[in-house]
């Protein structure tokens, strides 16, 4: 079986600084990977390349067959690839539920006059609009919030809303950049599950950022390790947490 | 009807709230003018209420939904007033009924003012923040600058243009001159009405109101609180607030139309279609509260009517707006002010969810 | 010999708007934000000139001390009452429709106490200037002088930036605010002072300015700082030769403009310039390239 995501000798340069190098890999439908290496290691700079917040200088991104390598962002998450951001960027001032509803914008339409002189495919779409984002907001025991303002929600739920806005857009494949950053080792139990029923119901492919070594090795089936910008290490994740070589990449010499 | 009212999505029913003041403000104003109990002074400030209403809300599309700062948006009242005016008075004598000659020029006023927000726009909305905010002041100069230096007349050969001055029409000698360069245009029928007006920003506040509350001003908003966000979820920045900006520069289009009409003479100056206009309209919004369209509406009456209202008080006018603008910033905005509110005043938290 | 006199008349003018954009650069290089009441500053200055030589008879040079002392003073409080609070709000809108506030307070103020009339300004250089190619080319005095003093700032402002401690201290916060903090920087010392200098400029343009063109009123400074944060754009913002330069091209455009285009027509073409600039290299001639963080 072809993989969903196959990336080849990705690149890119910021100035004189190679910032990522021959970055290569493969996720198959399904999977939940993890990217993981020390700060400033490029794994950001990588999901940018993939979601066309920067341009690759070389290399090749298919997924699902289909080559979405330099492409605009906008075209990528129709293509099918959500994310979400390490720095949390919800949309502040609308409610959770409207940040939900945003996410689904690409995937129910009305026309412009429709909405302003309140059509009946207004009302039609926009109820189930409605119903689908209050069932994503279920999947991430966010209902109770769902009329609060985005940025008056607690830490944890602001990263948990971000997730279900970005299912919302129904990807194919979701980057998640940090997930579990800031959170304490409860809320991490609780994220594990969500993500693990996410992948399950959803039939998710799920490339995941982390540092919480607990939240990768409990749920991660293989890993990628980046170093300086390049691969150090691919493949199972309890056989890459102990390779030696990892190891001193983390720990230093 | 009250409990009606109360099962009502919270949205709606703010925006019926809205509507209801508007008419309810009409009905009053209809109603002491036929008692006579409305002075000429305020009976004149009528129209050009409903004017500055319609612009205070549209600019809010632009400032408080889209979250960009435009400081030429008198740039297209201008271009609505003078373009509709235009065709006013070439047709006085042609179209006879009032009503239907108004609607006409009000359809050309908006698609006027609707075409220069999208040529603007598109090269303006690539910018950010100040740069977007310095340039639309720019292009709202630049509109007043060409108004002042066109010269339009007509005669047994048809239209004849000049950007220097009268002789430079070359006319016959049955010819008239209609724009006049910095003299304008005069002689525009005067056709609004303050029911035309009350219409006019019942249909502004129809449009504001449910196009903020739909998808596309969903996803204006989005935009506004995280550019990079909305991209990554497929939202077409460029289109959205194009889109937005747009509306907005149509109906200030319409606004100019209403205050054409209720002008013998039009011509083009720093206070009623330049710099100055456009910061007055944003002071409206500004004290309404950005991003409120009922603000919006009511602070421009307010502050439209105060002035007028304390006679002597008028010199002082533009200082006072100014202190206005500058506290309501300070209040609004410091993180000092916004800790000490949310300490002290229970309201502070109903300003978040601002948008009606 | 008339292009090359316009050119003249243009480096005077862009002399004075170097002057003006050197406070709009500074400003917005350090404190990030475009500070709108900049050009109403200069009239106030003028006004102090004004005031000083007529009314209290002082001579030239004392009258421009005046002038620099009260706008100093008058941009330092700017920036602690309007400007500070707000340097933290989650809007960078806020702190720019604050300073337009305080532009509109600044011109509403003057016209209380000034009055709407235009005052005619006397000349304070009194050098009739030069004359060359057998008297087919005049320079006055005043065009010399602006264009001298206009130098003689853009040297002293470029060596105290590279040179001096506190200039360092503005290259540091004007980098990262946050950085320089924590190396014991005083930042609200540095903002305050880079406030300071820009509104002292100012008060030298503002007498410049209403030399060559002897009229005040209450709306002098508006045009003149609208134009001059054109110029410090066209130049690139932050960049202290690129506002020099920015000024320079600038009243060359406009002088040029009026003479060979049309006179009415001279602040739409200055504006234009600005729109295409920012279209087609939005960061100026020698500005530098900001990429946002994801």
């Amino acid at each position: 079986m072809a993989a969903l995501l196959d990336v080849k000798n990705l690149g890119i340069s910021f100035g004189g600084l190679r910032a990522v190098n021959g970055f290569d890999i493969s996720i198959e439908k399904e999977e939940l990977y993890g990217l993981i290496g020390p700060n400033g290691a490029g794994k950001t700079t990588v999901f940018n390349l993939l979601t066309g917040v920067y341009k690759p200088d070389s290399g090749k991104i298919l997924l699902d067959g289909q080559d979405i390598t330099g492409k605009k962002t906008i075209d990528i998450s129709k293509a099918g690839i959500a994310r979400t951001f390490q720095n949390i960027r919800l949309f502040k001032q609308l409610s959770a539920l409207d940040n939900v509803k945003a996410g689904l914008h690409n995937k129910h339409h009305y026309s412009t006059m429709a909405g302003i002189l309140r059509l009946p495919s207004y009302r039609r779409v926009e109820k189930e609009m409605d119903e689908q984002a209050m069932e994503l907001l279920k999947v991430f025991d966010l209902e109770q919030e769902a009329h609060l303002t985005a940025a008056n929600l607690p830490y944890g739920k602001q990263r948990r809303l971000e997730i279900a806005r970005a299912l919302a857009t129904e990807p194919k494949l979701l980057l998640l950049d940090e997930p579990a950053a800031g959170m304490n080792p409860n809320e991490t139990g609780e994220l594990m599950d969500m993500i693990q029923f996410v992948r399950e119901n959803f039939h998710m492919t799920i490339l995941l950022i982390e540092h919480d070594m607990k939240l990768v090795s409990g749920i991660c089936e293989r890993l990628t390790v980046l170093n300086f910008g390049e691969v150090l290490a691919h493949g199972k994740t309890s056989d890459v947490l102990n390779d030696p070589q990892v190891i001193t990449a983390y720990l230093g010499e | 009807m009250l409990k009606k009212l109360k099962t009502m999505k919270k949205t709606t029913r703010s925006s019926m709230i809205t509507y209801a003041i508007v008419i309810v403000a009409f009905i009053v104003m209809q109603a002491l003018t036929y008692t006579g109990n409305l002075s000429s002074l305020l009976q004149g400030l009528l129209v050009p209420l409903c004017t500055y209403v319609i612009l205070a809300v549209s600019l809010n599309l632009v400032v408080g939904i889209l979250g960009e700062l435009s400081l030429g948006h008198a740039g297209f009242m201008c271009v609505g007033a003078f373009s509709s005016a235009f065709f006013s008075k070439c047709m006085r004598d042609v179209i006879t009924v009032a009503p239907l000659r108004f609607f006409l020029a009000l359809l050309i006023g908006i698609a006027v003012a609707a075409v220069f927000g999208i040529i603007i726009g598109i090269p303006v909305l690539r910018l950010k923040g100040d740069y977007l905010a310095i340039v639309t002041l720019a292009f709202g100069e630049i509109i007043k600058n060409l108004v002042n230096v066109l010269f339009i007349g007509v005669d047994s050969n048809g239209f004849h243009f000049s950007t220097k001055d009268v002789m430079g029409l070359n006319m016959e000698a049955d010819g008239t001159v209609i724009v006049n360069g910095p003299q304008g245009i005069t002689g525009t029928p005067k056709d609004s009405t303050f029911l035309i007006g009350t219409i006019l920003v019942l249909i502004t506040l129809f449009i504001v109101i449910n196009l903020t509350n739909s998808r596309d001003g969903r996803a204006i908003m989005a935009i506004r609180d995280n550019r990079i966000a909305a991209e990554s979820i497929g939202i077409n920045v460029t289109k959205y607030k194009l889109m937005a900006f747009t509306i907005s520069a149509a109906l200030a289009g319409a606004a100019g139309v209403l205050y054409a009409h209720n002008l013998s003479t039009l011509s083009a100056n720093t206070n009623n279609f330049g710099y100055n206009m456009s910061i007055s309209i944003l002071v409206f919004v500004v004290l309404g509260g950005i991003g409120s369209i009922r603000g919006s509406m009511i602070a421009a009456v307010i502050l439209t009517l105060l002035p007028e209202l304390l006679r002597g008080f008028a010199d002082y006018r533009m200082l006072i707006y100014a202190i206005v603008l500058i506290l309501m910033m300070l209040f609004n905005w410091a993180p000092k002010a916004i800790e000490w509110r949310e300490k002290y005043l229970s309201f502070g938290k109903r300003k978040k969810e601002a948008v009606k | 010999m008339s292009f090359i006199s316009y050119l003249v008349n243009g480096l005077s003018l862009g002399s004075v708007y170097a002057i003006i954009a050197l406070g709009y650069t500074m400003v917005y290089g350090i404190a990030k934000m475009l500070n709108f009441a900049h050009g109403d500053v200069i009239m106030i200055g003028a006004y102090m000139a004004l005031i000083s030589l007529t009314q209290l008879g002082l001579p030239v040079l004392p009258a421009i001390l005046v002038a620099v002392v009260v706008c100093t003073v008058l941009g330092v409080v700017i920036e602690r009452v309007a400007y500070r609070p707000l340097r933290d709000a989650s809007s960078s809108l806020a702190v720019l429709i604050t300073a337009i506030g305080v532009s509109y307070l600044l011109q509403n103020t003057a016209l209380l106490i000034f009055g709407a009339n235009t005052q005619s300004f006397p000349s304070v250089i009194k050098w009739s200037g030069v004359s060359l190619a057998g008297g087919r080319l005049n320079i006055s005095g005043v065009t010399i002088v602006t264009i001298a003093a206009c130098l003689v700032i853009m040297i002293f402002l470029t060596l105290f930036v590279q040179k001096s401690k506190p200039g360092q201290a503005m290259r540091a916060v004007s980098e990262d605010r946050g950085a320089a903090q924590l190396m014991g920087i005083n930042v609200n010392g540095t903002i305050a002072m880079t406030f300071a200098i820009g509104s002292a400029l100012a008060a030298v343009a503002g007498v410049l300015l209403c030399s060559a063109y002897p009229t005040l009123d209450p709306y002098t400074g508006a045009m003149p700082g609208i134009k001059a944060f054109v110029a410090a754009v066209f130049g690139g913002i932050g960049s202290i030769s690129g506002a020099f330069i920015g000024g320079l091209l600038l009243g060359i455009i406009e002088i040029l403009g009026r003479a060979y285009i049309s006179s009415q027509m001279a602040d739409a073409i200055v504006f234009a310039v600005l729109i295409i600039v920012l279209l087609v290299k939005p960061t100026g001639l020698l500005g530098k390239k900001i990429q946002e963080k994801v």
